[in-house]
């Protein structure tokens, strides 16, 4: 599964600057201490968390992309500063644990 | 010159986990005993307590600092510090338009009791405080300044609503000029570690019972002639400013 393979399945683009990247895992958190040492590279990363080191943390993981749950949006800064660092955002409004029953599904 | 020991976090009984005992006249007089001559009322999302803190540190020879300790949307705690207490009361009444609504459970939470400057209940907050509000760590700066006040990241050595645990690291780029640490021990850590060299470290006590404030506290040396605790606060102020 591809990153911009998941745009069929209800997600929305926030940034993509490199939607061919392969999805092989997924980790859900919002306490970034906690997701840099524990997402693993090639995971999409579900969070509700918005802020500036999203980014920091999704390019130091090096996770295939970040799926904003329940609708969360980001700012333009933040859109433009994932185009710069290559950083794959989309957005779902489905809750965390929707998103993760829908990527079980097509992982599998 | 003279030095002003400091405690710009702590909490009174209008906190929700803020013991009973943490009157506006405990406080001060707490802050005489253990040598604080500056000392910041810092309640949860709330500066309610602060008129009545004014008064009692008065008496105690104390200069107060009205302030606050606000919870931002990402549940990062924020000291914010005010130069007048108008200008603190006025924040507040902003920060009440982006608080999330919630009543407060006393039996989980404890009382939040506003007093007058004789310690005696004149109100109770009805909504718990200690929740996140609406406000962004990135907006909170800017709000704050339309107050003239200064804001900085709380404990950000503690792994509950301490930036760095949930950030993962120090948002430099939000522009604080400030942070705040809980143990002095963690200072030489943090400054290399998270990158602080170019910021003002204070260290203060976050005391929710009387028994966590402290002695041993960190000093500013403040030009207070002709003495006064608004010029006091002032020369503060310029000395936070100008960071």
């Amino acid at each position: 599964m591809t990153v911009e393979g998941l745009l069929e399945h209800g997600f929305s683009p926030v940034a993509m600057p490199d939607g061919s990247r392969t999805i092989d895992g997924v980790y859900i958190g919002d306490l970034l201490s906690w997701v840099m040492g524990r997402a693993q590279m090639d995971n999409a990363w579900i969070t509700i968390m918005s802020n500036n080191n999203v980014i920091a943390v999704a390019s130091l993981a090096d996770t295939s992309c970040v799926i904003l749950a329940e609708g969360v949006e980001l700012s333009q800064d933040l859109k433009d500063l994932a185009m710069a660092k290559d950083i794959n955002v989309l957005s779902s409004p489905k809750s965390a644990y929707e998103i993760a029953v829908t990527l079980s599904g097509l992982l599998a | 010159m003279t030095r002003y020991y400091y405690d710009f976090h702590v909490h009174s009984c209008l906190s929700p986990c803020g013991d009973n005992d943490n009157t506006p006249n405990n406080l001060a007089g707490m802050a005489s005993l253990n040598g604080v001559t500056l000392m910041a009322l810092t309640d949860h999302n709330t500066c309610r307590n602060c008129p009545a803190f004014f008064k009692a540190a008065r008496r105690y020879g104390v200069v107060p600092v009205a302030g606050m300790e606000l919870t931002t949307a990402e549940d990062i705690h924020v000291v914010c510090l005010f130069e007048t207490l108008e200008e603190a009361l006025a924040f507040n009444d902003e920060v009440d338009t982006r608080r999330i609504r919630v009543k407060n459970r006393e039996d989980i939470f404890g009382e939040q009791l506003i007093l007058n400057e004789e310690d005696e209940i004149i109100g109770r907050e009805e909504d718990l405080l200690i929740n996140a509000t609406t406000i962004t760590l990135d907006e909170a700066p800017g709000i704050v300044q339309k107050y003239r006040g200064i804001c900085y990241p709380a404990h950000i050595d503690r792994q509950s609503n301490g930036c760095i645990a949930i950030l993962g690291e120090f948002p430099h780029y939000a522009g604080f000029k400030i942070a705040e640490l809980n143990d002095r021990a963690n200072k030489e850590e943090y400054i290399r570690r998270y990158g602080l060299e170019k910021l003002k470290i204070l260290v203060s006590s976050d005391a929710h019972y009387l028994d966590q404030l402290r002695e041993d506290n960190d000093y500013f040396d403040i030009d207070d002639e002709p003495y006064s605790s608004s010029l006091v606060r002032q020369r503060l102020f310029e000395q936070l400013r100008s960071l």
